[in-house]
């Protein structure tokens, strides 16, 4: 049969010599390798001890912010909804009552507000869509489950913790990215 | 003799807008010669409907420049007209979107438009089909340069379908002249002059006229919109068809906006300029309120297909038309047998829950209506205010504080 490139190398048949067939040089030889990635430098890290660094446009969880009063940004305008390619979002839409001012900032806000994280591929179009600068990406990523429905996230979930009442929870979850924009995002 | 003035009077005028040529019947106005060709260069129309005497005018974003006024006198016309009020004249010659001074002033337009617009298409039901939104995204400048406070007014309720938002509206007029021209009875004018004008009905009067619901189609802006619909969901992930029912008042052929079953609301069938669509009959398809505010059963509708929808309209984004779906593999797979675990997403999402019906509540939902309360409804704080006035405090309509 005729080669189709020259790259061809025909395997060798002889037999090995006496001082192949006593393996020790060749393992040897491979030990010195093995050991010297002793003195290498490691390039594993003790997780979750130790955590690598993000990206500083590192496109995590999503979270649903609320302004330095605490209240919901989130108008329930839907242009996330309609910019996600993977069709992640939904939410319902209510009018805001009296009495409610403290807890919505606009007149509509989203009753519920759903991200199916099953479907979600963290592209960031949600956050570049939002007007109202109410959607996110946070710096974590969504964490592991046993069940399909733990990724239906719920506003409970994706609401970032109330300013005034969890000051600690909320610059927590707002994360050092806002403090230090030149930097990585878990410098802590 | 009759017969005589008739060979002899109408005569075809020809006009050239934009270096396209038409013969056009005298008496036409220029937007509709442009609007007759089509395309980028009918001039965009904020106040003028085709179906309302004597509107137009009053936007002045149909501005088009006159570079030579008629083949008798081929002066041009020393400045900018509004093409809606003018007629053309023979050997006319019109430069819409090739002159730059058209441009420019329309940008200006624009720009004055929105000096009192508020910026809450977020939370404006009209988002998505409004022409202001649409004028100023391809018309506009990217940035307002008007750093004072906006005008502001009190939300209105007008009657029990139609709520007013004076904060939005541009002052078009096509409203009064529905009130006008359509309904029996005039019940609302404009009040007051200059920046202090606004739209409202005179002794909180609630329009009852059967046509009084088509002054939301013809609002170009968020400033009428249906109540019925209020906050019940963004256009753009409903689905629009046509349909029609045996109406006695009216025409009976309207759009319906579906989310699954559900018709959460009911409008006009609209044409390309976004006007009521004309009858093969001439007139215009103005439907009563019976058929906008009280068939919310797709039962009361006979579907005649999905409306056509601009490709580019925000409305047809994720709407897939002549898809066809891939066969469930889990059948085949699972050679009949029932999969042990299936994700309802019901079970989990609280989101579209079988148990709410939003086309079944009259108002906006509230936070109890997706909290066990699937009946609870909005109640709007401003109901018909008489003589509230400006809003010198910019409160919204459901603040308590406002007077």
């Amino acid at each position: 049969m005729q080669a189709l490139t020259n790259k061809v190398e025909v395997v060798s048949r002889k037999p090995m010599t006496w001082w192949e067939r006593m393996y020790l040089p060749a393992i040897l030889k491979g030990m010195a390798i093995t050991f010297s990635h002793i003195f290498k430098k490691n390039p594993t890290i003790n997780y979750p001890e130790k955590t690598r660094p993000f990206s500083p446009v590192f496109r995590g969880l999503q979270i649903l912010n609320r302004d330095e009063e605490g209240r919901e940004k989130c108008t329930a305008c839907g242009l996330c909804a309609v910019a996600c390619p993977a069709e992640a979002i939904t939410m319902e839409a209510a009018e805001r009552q009296p009495g409610e001012e403290h807890l919505y900032k606009e007149e509509k806000y989203a009753a519920k507000y759903e991200i199916n994280m099953l479907r979600c591929i963290f592209c960031g179009f949600c956050e570049e869509a939002c007007p109202k600068d109410a959607v996110y990406l946070s710096e974590t990523f969504a964490p592991s489950n046993f069940q399909r429905k733990g990724f239906i996230y719920g506003k409970d979930d994706l609401l970032i913790p109330h300013p005034v009442n969890e000051p600690e929870a909320f610059a927590k979850a707002r994360g050092s990215r806002a403090k230090n924009p030149e930097g990585h995002g878990n410098e802590h | 003799m009759a017969e005589e003035i008739k060979n002899t009077a109408p005569q075809n005028l020809k006009v050239t807008i934009d270096n396209i040529t038409i013969d056009v019947p005298a008496g036409t106005t220029i937007l509709n010669a442009a609007r007759m060709i089509g395309g980028e260069v009918a001039p965009p129309a904020m106040c003028y409907y085709t179906h309302l005497k004597d509107s137009g005018g009053k936007c002045r974003t149909c501005l088009v420049e006159v570079s030579k006024g008629s083949e008798k006198d081929p002066r041009p016309m020393p400045k900018l007209i509004a093409s809606c009020r003018t007629t053309v004249m023979d050997g006319m010659e019109v430069k819409n979107i090739t002159s730059d001074k058209v441009l420019d002033a329309r940008k200006g337009v624009v720009e004055f438009l929105l000096i009192n617009h508020p910026l809450d298409c977020p939370v404006c039901d009209q988002a998505g089909e409004c022409d202001l939104q649409d004028l100023s995204y391809e018309h506009g400048a990217v940035q307002t340069r008007y750093e004072f406070a906006r005008r502001t007014f009190e939300r209105e309720d007008i009657g029990p379908y139609i709520q007013l938002h004076m904060t939005r509206c541009i002052l078009c007029y096509r409203c009064t002249y529905v009130a006008d021209q359509l309904t029996d009875n005039r019940f609302h004018g404009i009040l007051d002059r200059g920046d202090k004008s606004e739209i409202s009905t005179y002794i909180s009067k609630a329009i009852e006229n059967d046509f009084s619901g088509s002054m939301i189609d013809v609002c170009p802006v968020g400033a009428l919109t249906d109540r019925t619909y209020r906050f019940k969901n963004r256009v753009w992930f409903l689905k629009p068809m046509d349909a029609h029912r045996d109406c006695d008042k009216c025409c009976g052929k309207v759009t319906i906006w579906n989310r699954g079953d559900e018709v959460y609301r009911v409008t006009a069938r609209k044409d390309q300029w976004g006007e009521v669509q004309t009858l093969p009959d001439g007139k215009p398809a103005w439907i009563c309120n019976t058929c906008r505010f009280e068939k919310k059963h797709t039962d009361d509708w006979v579907i005649e297909g999905a409306t056509k929808i601009d490709r580019h309209s925000v409305i047809s984004q994720g709407h897939y038309v002549g898809t066809i779906a891939a066969p469930d593999p889990l059948e085949k797979v699972l050679q009949g047998r029932k999969p042990h675990l299936l994700l309802d997403i019901h079970d989990e999402s609280e989101v579209n829950t079988p148990q709410v019906h939003l086309s079944e509540i009259e108002g906006p939902a509230v936070g109890k209506t997706f909290n066990g309360d699937p009946h609870a409804s909005g109640h709007n704080v401003t109901d018909v205010k008489i003589g509230a006035g400006p809003n010198e405090k910019g409160t919204d309509s459901t603040n308590p504080n406002t007077p």
